[in-house]
């Protein structure tokens, strides 16, 4: 990796090289194998790729809460503010860091809430555990602010309604209060806005932007839409089959892809003023995780393949400055 | 709210006369009470006398007007047997069932809940296997056999409780036992279940990611959504605990409504039998009531509509 | 017209035969079951002594592994002599006789009525589950009573209670399947064809249910014994000189302090039938309805 002539603030989250097994009855599957990323307070990092290759994994790696029992962590390195997440206990997991240091917003807000307590025993949550207020008066109020910080209108009498009562968006709104109740550094958001209205979709971006220019928390955006990653993050991270195979800056990821398979993703958006008659879908099927082939994991649907792919992994070749790519192509870029 | 409070309400009343029919129905089914209650070689005119007396010799739709018209009133007519109105002496060992219903009820959640609950969360332990074992045995053991097994162990062997009657504490622990025996078993299959559920979703997940203790996760969080089903299922164990009141009491000997109409059956106490498992409806169609009540309050969703 | 549907009782061998081919099939329950029913049709021959047979010189005798126990009464003695294992023996077969005939009549008319109601819907269908709500609501022993009050007791009488007692389960989810089914293309078909009710009931909507009433009568066993013993305890139900399991242990009850063997042989032989019954209930369930979790 190229480094800048003046030093930049090391990472605030660095991600190296982390696996993560799910151990099934048909087999082990190698959800996350080998992940490694970087990201800076102030920045969003888009993880980008379709359903099945590994992104929600990763993140509850990053978390520590992988389905239990079938998920364990195997390899790599995480620190968050340099501290190794992984050495932490449960318990240190819970008290410090989970809702505090990181946290996360779920996809789909109508199954993220318990639907048995208010939005406000929800919401206060954090608050309580994490100490920041103590006494019911207190956690109302620090709840009242925080919906207020999302825009949820009315927040001292909506607080008291149920998940059921509320609109999808301001349910998503009030599992985003959740997860910034305490001002977390790390905030991940977990395809946040695939199951609310495209007009919905504005506002809870212009909401996280808004947030991270506020607190200058660093935030991963997981979402298999391009649009939505163009318009909010600095960075993208491009991953498949488990590994991530393109990172860049966004621009450049967008205007000179190097890995086919960003290629093939971008090239089957379909756009205005596009003469096209048909939708190019990427023919094939990603690979299995439970036996991934020993080579390029994407050569099996490559339209630039050669015999190189399929004998040994690529790694990582830089394209240009803060833009890398795993494949054999870009070796010989300059 | 009000209104799925009132329509239950509607449903229980309706239920509560249509019991009253089947009941006079069965009851008449034999015929003739008055074969049974006058020696067979009565002569036919102290059987037409009799029969007039006690409003027989009309029509069924008319017989049962009248007993409902009575019943409405209070009045079941007098035991065959004690003279007494039918009623007052239902109504006096009421108490006694109600609380034997109730200690039974209060057992088997305090057992099953905690039992269900840690089982879930220990899924696949010596202790889930054991809980298992247990309410898949404690499903198949008649309530009476359990009675009969604590009298013997408790009372003949070990002499630490009374194997009959009524007044202290100690007279109500195995009969509320053994009662409660079967709901244990059922329910805590269903808070077992229920909770394996609730710990698999997402909000949970999501309380996690919050840094909510486990401890709050699954006794505050978790539990309160997995005690959904168990209440909506409730009702199903009521009537088998009532049931089995009935032959609790005839064991323990404990003075409820239902050893008094055990007893009326073998009397061809009839106006007793007819009090008695009237009344037994009624406790039945009112506990339901109660859970369902119990139901929109802790599902909120119910409340909303 | 033609129907998928095989005539019925081949059709219902081979479906049983696969079925106890599938994984996880419960062997020692099905076992168990069927040494019950091998009971039931041995009856008193298979067993080693007359069920009824008096014996006071013998009476009172603990199970073969104590000390004045003899293997001659593996099981031990109750009051009056009576061999106990002979006496589980003769049990077996009037529990099976009881289950046999109250699942099948209350199975038969439940279904019948439940695939009434479901079928026509509208007021018939309003009518008859009020009508099962309403019997719902009487807890089942306290129906049985009421019965019991008036028929005299007896092997009949309890066939009769059970069947009125239990109809209604029947009733309500096979009324529950039938309201899905009617929907189905076959059955409208069958209708704009022309088929009679009774046929598309019969080839249509019977086949279809086969499968859920097997599982509800299969579960049904463990429950109709427990209550034909509880009713045979009070003294309401089987009489003498049938026996029933229940019965022995109202017997037993009045020396419960001298022979334990006679409380406990009678319940665990209950316990053990209810327990298979459930367990090949269960077992079915999930096979038969995957979509369906176990509770």
């Amino acid at each position: 990796m190229t480094a800048a002539p003046s030093t930049p603030a090391p990472p605030l989250l660095k991600v190296e090289q982390l696996q993560a097994h799910l151990v099934l009855r048909r087999g082990v599957v190698r959800a996350v194998d080998g992940v490694s990323l970087e990201v800076n307070a102030g920045e969003t990092l888009g993880l980008v790729g379709e359903s099945g290759c590994g992104k929600t994994m990763t993140i509850l790696a990053l978390l520590r809460l992988l389905p239990r029992p079938a998920g364990r962590i195997v390899g790599g390195a995480v620190h968050l503010d340099g501290t190794d997440v992984l050495a932490l206990s449960e318990a240190e997991m819970a008290r410090e860091w989970r809702g505090r240091k990181i946290s996360m917003v779920s996809q789909d807000p109508l199954t993220s809430l318990n639907p048995v307590f208010t939005i406000g025993d929800q919401v206060g949550a954090p608050f309580r555990y994490h100490g920041l207020a103590q006494g019911r008066g207190a956690v109302r109020r620090a709840v009242r602010a925080v919906l207020g910080r999302v825009r949820i209108p009315s927040p001292e009498t909506r607080m008291d309604h149920y998940p059921h009562q509320f609109s999808g968006g301001m349910r998503q709104r009030a599992a985003s209060a959740m997860a910034i109740a305490c001002s977390p550094r790390l905030l991940i958001a977990d395809e946040p806005t695939s199951n609310l209205d495209v007009t919905i979709q504005v506002q809870m971006m212009a909401l996280y932007r808004d947030v991270q220019r506020e607190t200058g928390l660093g935030m991963i955006l997981i979402t298999h839409d391009l649009g939505i990653a163009a318009g909010l993050c600095s960075r993208v991270a491009v991953m498949y089959a488990g590994r991530i195979v393109e990172t860049g800056d966004v621009r450049d990821i967008y205007r000179r892809p190097a890995h086919p398979y960003t290629q093939a993703l971008l090239g089957s958006v379909p756009r205005l003023g596009q003469k096209q008659r048909r939708l190019q879908a990427i023919p094939g099927q990603p690979p299995s995780l439970i036996d991934p082939p020993p080579g390029c994991r994407f050569a099996a649907r490559c339209p630039r393949r050669m015999a190189r792919c399929d004998e040994a992994y690529p790694p990582d070749f830089a394209v240009a400055p803060g833009h890398r790519a795993a494949c054999w192509l870009a070796e010989e870029r300059p | 709210m009000l209104g799925y409070l009132s329509r239950r309400l509607l449903l229980g009343l309706v239920s509560i006369m249509g019991a009253s029919v089947l009941i006079f129905a069965v009851s008449r089914l034999s015929g003739d009470p008055i074969v049974l209650l006058l020696p067979v070689e009565a002569p036919p005119a102290l059987i037409a006398e009799t029969r007039k007396a006690m409003g027989l010799d009309e029509p069924l739709w008319t017989q049962y007007l009248i007993f409902a018209g009575h019943a409405v009133t209070g009045d079941f007519g007098n035991s065959y047997r004690w003279q007494t109105p039918a009623l007052t002496l239902v109504l006096e060992r009421l108490p006694a069932t109600i609380q034997l219903a109730a200690a039974a009820l209060s057992f088997s959640i305090a057992i099953a809940v905690p039992f269900g609950v840690l089982s879930a969360v220990r899924r696949g332990s010596w202790f889930d296997t054991a809980a298992k074992a247990f309410a898949l045995l404690g499903q198949a053991m008649p309530s009476f056999w359990v009675g009969l097994l604590l009298i013997l162990l408790f009372a003949i062997r070990l002499n630490w409780l009374p194997a009959f009657g009524h007044g202290t504490w100690a007279h109500l622990v195995m009969p509320a036992i053994a009662l409660g025996w079967y709901p244990v078993a059922a329910q805590t299959r269903v808070v077992r279940s229920a909770m394996l559920d609730v710990l698999d979703s997402d909000y949970i997940r999501m309380g996690r990611a919050v840094g909510a203790p486990e401890r709050v996760l699954i006794w505050k969080y978790a539990l309160r959504n997995a005690a959904v089903p168990l209440v909506t299922l409730l009702g199903v164990y009521l009537a088998a605990m009532l049931s089995g009141a009935f032959i609790v009491e005839v064991i323990f000997a404990w003075p409820g409504v239902g050893r008094t109409v055990v007893e009326a059956v073998f009397s061809r106490d009839f106006p007793v039998v007819q009090a008695g498992v009237f009344f037994t409806s009624i406790l039945f169609v009112t506990s339901n009531l109660l859970v369902d009540l119990s139901y929109s309050a802790i599902d909120p969703r119910i409340r909303h509509g | 017209m033609a129907s998928p549907a095989a005539p019925l009782p081949a059709g219902l061998l081979t479906r049983t035969l696969r079925l106890a081919q599938s994984r996880r099939f419960p062997w020692v329950p099905a076992a168990l079951l069927g040494l019950v029913l091998v009971a039931a049709v041995g009856g008193e021959r298979l067993a080693p002594h007359d069920p009824n047979g008096l014996d006071l010189s013998h009476a009172l005798r603990p199970p073969f592994w104590e000390a004045r126990g003899d293997a001659a009464n593996p099981l031990g003695t109750d009051n009056l002599g009576r061999d106990i294992l002979s006496r589980i023996i003769a049990g077996a077969q009037i529990s099976s006789i009881v289950a046999l005939y109250a699942i099948g009549v209350s199975g038969a008319v439940g279904a019948l009525i439940g695939m009434i109601s479901g079928y026509f819907g509208k007021a018939l269908d309003a009518v008859i589950m009020r009508v099962v709500d309403i019997q719902m609501s009487i807890p089942a022993l306290a129906l049985a009573l009421v019965f019991a009050a008036v028929l005299s007791p007896g092997l009949a009488t309890v066939v009769i209670v059970i069947a009125v007692t239990y109809w209604t389960w029947y009733a309500r989810i096979i009324r529950a399947e039938v309201l899905s089914l009617k929907e189905r293309d076959y059955v409208l078909l069958a209708k704009v064809a022309g088929c009679s009710t009774a046929t598309i009931f019969r080839r249509h909507l019977l086949p279809n249910l086969l499968n859920t009433l097997l599982v509800l009568a299969t579960l049904q066993v463990g429950q109709v014994i427990l209550f034909e013993a509880s009713l045979s305890f009070l003294g309401l139900g089987i009489q003498m000189p049938d026996v029933s399991w229940g019965l022995m242990l109202a017997d037993a009850r009045a020396y419960i302090t001298n022979a334990w063997w006679a409380i406990t042989m009678p319940g665990l032989a209950i316990m053990a039938t209810c327990l298979s019954s459930n367990l090949l209930g269960d077992w079915l369930r999930d096979t038969l309805d995957p979509r369906r979790r176990p509770l």
